[in-house]
């Protein structure tokens, strides 16, 4: 019984620790290195990086959702330091372009090929 | 219809003329712009030289508070501490310092040698309450008013220029 307890609570820490560092390291993809040319901070070893790898792990064991630490940083350093840009008001047009366009290029495709069978016809 | 084909075709050009022309003005270093303004967190900063806790809140108490992140192996540090040294001076400003990522011994030999200009002297020896203020690199300096809201941020050395602005804030 008593082992059968062991390997259960054994289980279970592996468990949450993998699934810790895996939400750790979406995190750190998904974040910029200020000081470094286009990289994400996962893949840098500056100082500043590896603070924020350090911070950011403290922050995902302390229970603090994907959302709240992005928020965090975001609050320090600006929506720069995201690689997914956040749907604000300024980036509206950023988001809904693509489907405005995609809207539209269906819409003038449609116009065009209706009125070539009609001529057709 | 050959109209109506060209002026799709400007049109699409003159779109792409302006998507292209407002990306390539924008600037995409990262500037502390966003902070200022803000106020600052609630964070407690070991004190540099004896057991306890700095409140950050305690800064309310000052008219403005100058927040510099310094260390003895950063040579920019050396060269903007002259600044700060004639900032102290300065009766309507307080200057915390913030020991960076330091051995505590080469930063009592930096102050022993070049003044030291801190009211409150605290440290961050691993940097991750820097942080809180939004710090990537150091010298980071910001002046900070009673209300706790950052009124300025400087990134690098504080030069001349600088320090004139922040006496002009100050004497406020």
């Amino acid at each position: 019984m008593r082992t059968l307890s062991l390997i259960i609570i054994s289980f279970l820490i592996i468990t949450i620790s993998y699934g810790n560092e895996s939400k750790t390291y979406k995190i750190l993809k998904n974040l910029r290195c200020l000081v470094c040319q286009g990289q994400t901070i996962s893949d840098s070893n500056s100082d500043f990086a590896l603070t924020i790898k350090e911070v950011v792990t403290e922050k995902v064991n302390e229970g603090l959702s994907e959302k709240e630490i992005y928020y965090f940083l975001s609050d320090k350093y600006g929506d720069w330091i995201l690689f997914n840009t956040p749907l604000k008001k300024n980036s509206y047009f950023l988001w809904f372009m693509p489907y405005v366009l995609f809207i539209l290029g269906g819409a003038i495709l449609y116009i065009m090929i209706k009125k070539r069978t009609e001529k057709i016809k | 219809m050959k109209k109506k084909y060209l002026v799709t075709i400007y049109s699409i050009a003159i779109f792409v003329f302006v998507v292209l022309y407002l990306s390539l003005n924008k600037n995409n270093v990262y500037t502390t712009q966003e902070n200022i303004g803000k106020k600052i967190s609630v964070i407690e900063l070991n004190y540099f030289d004896k057991p306890g806790e700095f409140n950050i809140q305690e800064i309310s108490n000052f008219n403005f508070t100058l927040l510099n992140f310094w260390a003895s192996w950063c040579g920019p540090c050396r060269k903007e501490h002259k600044h700060l040294v004639e900032l102290s001076r300065n009766s309507n400003l307080k200057i915390i310092g913030v020991n960076f990522k330091d051995d505590k011994k080469n930063a009592t030999e930096f102050l022993k040698e070049m003044g030291n200009p801190f009211f409150i002297l605290t440290k961050d020896p691993e940097g991750k309450k820097s942080v809180n203020f939004g710090i990537y690199g150091i010298p980071e300096t910001i002046l900070i008013n009673k209300d706790l809201k950052i009124l300025k941020k400087y990134v690098g050395p504080l030069s001349r220029k600088d320090v004139r602005e922040i006496q002009r804030i100050v004497k406020k």
